[in-house]
This record gives structure tokens, sequence and C-alpha cells, in this order.
């Protein structure tokens, strides 16, 4: 009985992370080899899995229709295209009405532009619209996968870390602040709704 | 029935094939010793088994039964071994099938299994919860999964003890990244003991058969560490997704197409988190109780764990 490929884990990283991830890599000669983001922070990813704010939607096609969409959370932006091949995150853009908290899994892709930057976008496998409590779920969430790779950062035996080290420049202090700003703001919004609920009761 | 009357249907069925003895015979025998002897009735089935096993001319083992090792459920890795357990029953499901009497979960102390009692073994209705010995029970496996089968010969002690079940329960959170094909309304082959899952209208091994409707999500759940496969079954998907049975199959007549029923269940659960109770079965994880996860409980916790790196 042949094994069924093993799932790819859907990482979980903020949008200021994510958008610094422009080296991308295979592990295999395998024309179907699994393509690979490497975080920053030190860890492959294959899938990513987000959840943020639905600002902002348009249709950048030319003949077909391609959907962008701006996915904010409280590091930055995260970038989502959806053409023919998406078509059901493609039917949600289209019908979507910002501003909404919405649920991504997708991949990481990455283009060069004209002047030689890397921008790094997510490539939906589904979309959903969301409530507050799984965006703030989601936030403090991924600052604790964030923590571990950072924890580990430093650890010999960690390839994706030292693979980090090598292909970007990057102080891994900038992702602990953010980090630390996205939970603090989850906290204060957490605040604020118990203050307003004591001033009414 | 009586007890002695139970043991004498079993050692003759045992013998059938060897011997041309009746079940009245056997359990005029039983009775002699019992009543008669005084001896109880466990030593006298002993008894009376030697004895025909003497007159056939039969070692113990070439029997399907007589004194079996008593096993663990967790033991249980080949199949077609006659083993006698002390179990609990943790769970009863409803068959899919009418040669089916009774399915379930049993457990003990190593863990838990799947059972399934035929109709046609004509034996005692085994109760949630209660904690039973049973002796003379056959092992299978499908697809790497391995179940008992209570037969004609099993005997079924009811006990007055309680037994601890093994903790093979896991319990999983993450968000559902993905709901499988083969969710939603599906068909399953009607034949006797087969539920396997039709593919247009075939069963891979009954070919073209008339399918009976079932409700299920296959999903991935996926922490950001692990990802786990998790099977809900009609009762956990109605529970989770608030789609019934006769609902789905009422959406999937109005749009001529049983995949809306899926369309319907990967819109309400996907990207949203669960935290997920059950039995694991290779691997997938059997969902048992189902809770959906609201906004964080301790942010607090992980914002001092941030400032300390």
């Amino acid at each position: 009985m042949s094994q069924a490929p093993t799932r790819e884990l859907a990482q979980r990283v903020f949008a200021s992370e994510f958008n610094d991830a422009g080296y991308t890599f295979k592990e295999s000669d395998d024309e179907r080899a699994p393509l690979y983001a490497l975080l920053p922070t030190g860890a492959r990813a294959n899938r990513v899995f987000i959840v943020g704010t639905l600002t902002e939607k348009s249709d950048v096609g030319e003949d077909s229709e391609y959907w962008q969409g701006r996915i904010v959370d409280p590091t930055g932006t995260f970038f989502v295209y959806a053409g023919q091949y998406q078509p059901e995150a493609a039917n949600f853009l289209r019908e979507a009405e910002p501003p909404a908290y919405v649920s991504i899994v997708g991949k990481p892709r990455t283009y060069e532009t004209d002047d030689g930057d890397v921008n790094v976008s997510v490539r939906p496998e589904s979309i959903t619209e969301v409530d507050v409590g799984t965006r703030d779920r989601w936030v403090v969430e991924t600052a604790e996968r964030t923590i571990e790779r950072i924890e580990t950062f430093d650890d010999e035996a960690n390839e994706y870390a030292a693979m980090a080290r090598e292909e970007y420049d990057l102080p891994i202090e900038d992702y602990r602040r953010d980090l630390l700003s996205a939970l603090e703001s989850v906290e204060e919004a957490d605040d604020e709704s118990e203050e307003s609920a004591e001033t009414t009761a | 029935m009586t007890d002695l009357r139970q043991h004498a249907e079993r050692i003759a069925d045992q013998f059938s094939e060897h011997l041309d003895i009746d079940s009245d015979e056997v359990e005029a025998r039983l009775e002699t010793l019992v009543s008669e002897y005084k001896i109880p009735a466990e030593e006298a089935r002993r008894s009376v088994t030697n004895h025909y096993l003497d007159e056939a001319g039969l070692e113990r083992d070439a029997l399907g039964g007589g004194s079996n090792s008593e096993v663990e459920l967790a033991g249980i890795d080949a199949a077609e071994q006659w083993v006698d357990l002390t179990v609990k029953v943790v769970d009863l499901w409803e068959p899919r099938s009418d040669s089916i009497a009774q399915v379930g979960l049993l457990g003990d102390p190593s863990g838990t299994l799947k059972f399934t009692k035929w109709a046609k073994s004509d034996l005692p209705e085994l109760e949630e919860d209660a904690v039973y010995r049973l002796e003379n029970v056959v092992t299978d496996e499908y697809q790497g999964q391995f179940s008992v089968k209570l037969n004609r010969t099993t005997t079924i002690t009811e006990l007055d003890e309680e037994l601890e079940v093994g903790d093979d329960e896991t319990e999983i959170e993450g968000a559902f990244v993905d709901i499988q094909s083969g969710s939603g309304l599906i068909k399953r082959c009607p034949e006797e003991g087969c539920t396997r899952v039709l593919q247009n209208g075939r069963c891979s091994e009954h070919g073209e058969v008339e399918g009976e409707f079932d409700l299920r999500i296959k999903g991935v759940l996926d922490d950001g560490r692990e990802v786990q496969e998790v099977i809900f079954d009609k009762e956990a998907t109605e529970e989770i997704a608030g789609i019934g049975l006769d609902e789905a199959k009422q959406m999937a007549m109005d749009a001529l197409d049983t995949t809306v029923v899926a369309d319907e269940i990967r819109g309400k659960l996907l990207g949203r988190y669960y935290r997920v109770r059950g039995p694991t079965f290779g691997r997938y994880v059997l969902a048992d109780a189902v809770e959906k996860l609201g906004e964080p409980t301790d942010p607090e916790e992980t914002l001092i764990k941030a400032r300390s790196i």
C-alpha cells in the first residue's frame, strides 16, 4: 500500500515577516516536490494560515478576472491573488464587501518586480469570512508560533535558521517587536471591551 | 436462555465439524456435572469440552475456541485470532445493515477497539457502560484497523465491576484548513458487513448497488505545529455543521447535486478554530466531542512569554 504524501503544515506568520520571506527553495529534484518559502525566523513554509481584515479588493486582471485582496494584520498587509485557477477564492473576493475579517489557507508565492525587488503574496486555497474572536485567537496563536521559532533560532541543529542567516540579513529583533505590539493590540481591545462592559453595568 | 444452554450450544458449535453431537446432549452432560456434582459451570464446560476433544481425537488448538488467551485490546495485532476479553462497552453506534445486531466501541485499560455483533448470532444485547467478559470472539482486520467480531460461539457474561478504559482518546485543537473529498452527503454499500463509500454508484467490492445515504466530514485540523485528519460521523456532523441527514438530502434534491452539502460544510467550518476529542483510528481522530473556539483565553500569558525572550 502506498503511503499518501504527508500534508504540509500551515505555518502561522505575521505579515511583516511573511513579506520578507522572498527566498524560495525545493528539497528534492523531483518536478512535483513542494516549494517552500523561507521564513526569516527560520522555518520553511509551503502553506500558511492567516486571519486578518480584508480592507480592499480589486480586479487587476487584463483578459480575465484576477482578484487582488489586501488582508491587514497588526503588523502589515498580506497580498492575496486569485484567478481562474482559484475559482472559489476569486468568487469570494468578487462578492466580498470590505471591511471584513477573513481566514485564508494558501500557498506563498513570490515574484520579482521590474526594479529587482521580490514581492511575496498568498495564493489562496480557501477564504472564509470569520468573526473577531477567530481573528484574535489567530493573533495570539501566531505570536506563540513566532516566539517558538525565535527561541530556537540559535539552536545549532536548526537548519532553516542557518539558511535564513545565509539568505537574509534581517534582524530577528524586528519580528519580536512586531509580535509584541500585535499581542498588545489584542489585549488592549480586550481591556476596552471589559471596561465598556463595566460602564454599562 | 440459561448459561448452561449457552455453553452447550457453543460447545456443540465448536465440534460441529468433527462430531455428530447436538446441544441437548451437551447440555445434559453439563447439567449432570453442575447439578449433581456441584461443579462450577466454567469448570464443567472445560471438562465437557475435553471429553469431546478426546472423542474426536483432537488437540485443543484445533478448535476455534476452548481456552483462548485472555488479551488486552491494544495487544490485538492480527486477524483471525480467537480471544477472550474483559471489556467495557464504551459506545454503541447505529448499525448500517440489518445483518448487524450491534456495533460500537469496546474499551479496557489498554485502549479501545471496534466490535461487531451479527444479528444471526442471536446473542444477548450489550449495554453501554456495562462491563462484560467476552469469550470466544474473533479478531478481524480491515485496511490496517483491527476489530473484534462476536459470533454464535461467543459467550457474554456481564460482570458487576468497574473497568477503567485506557485513554487512547486524544484531544486536539486547531483551525480547519481543509475539508476533503468524500465529505458531505455520501452513499454507502448496503451489502452485509460492507460499509464502503460508493464512487459513482459503485462499491469497489460489490459493483453497482443501491447505496444508502450517510453524512460525514473528513477534515484537516492544523495548529501550526501538527496536521491531524479528523472524521465526523453523521451525529458529529450534525453537531458541528448543523446539518442533519434529512436536511442534507433535501438540499441535494433541491440543487439536483449532492456536492452542495459539502460546499455548505466548507463554508461553515474552514478557517475556524475547533477543539475535537475522540479515539484515534490509524491516521484519523474520530470526533466524539466537538467545541468551537472563540476568542483567545489568555493573551496575557503569551505577552509575558514574548517580553521574556
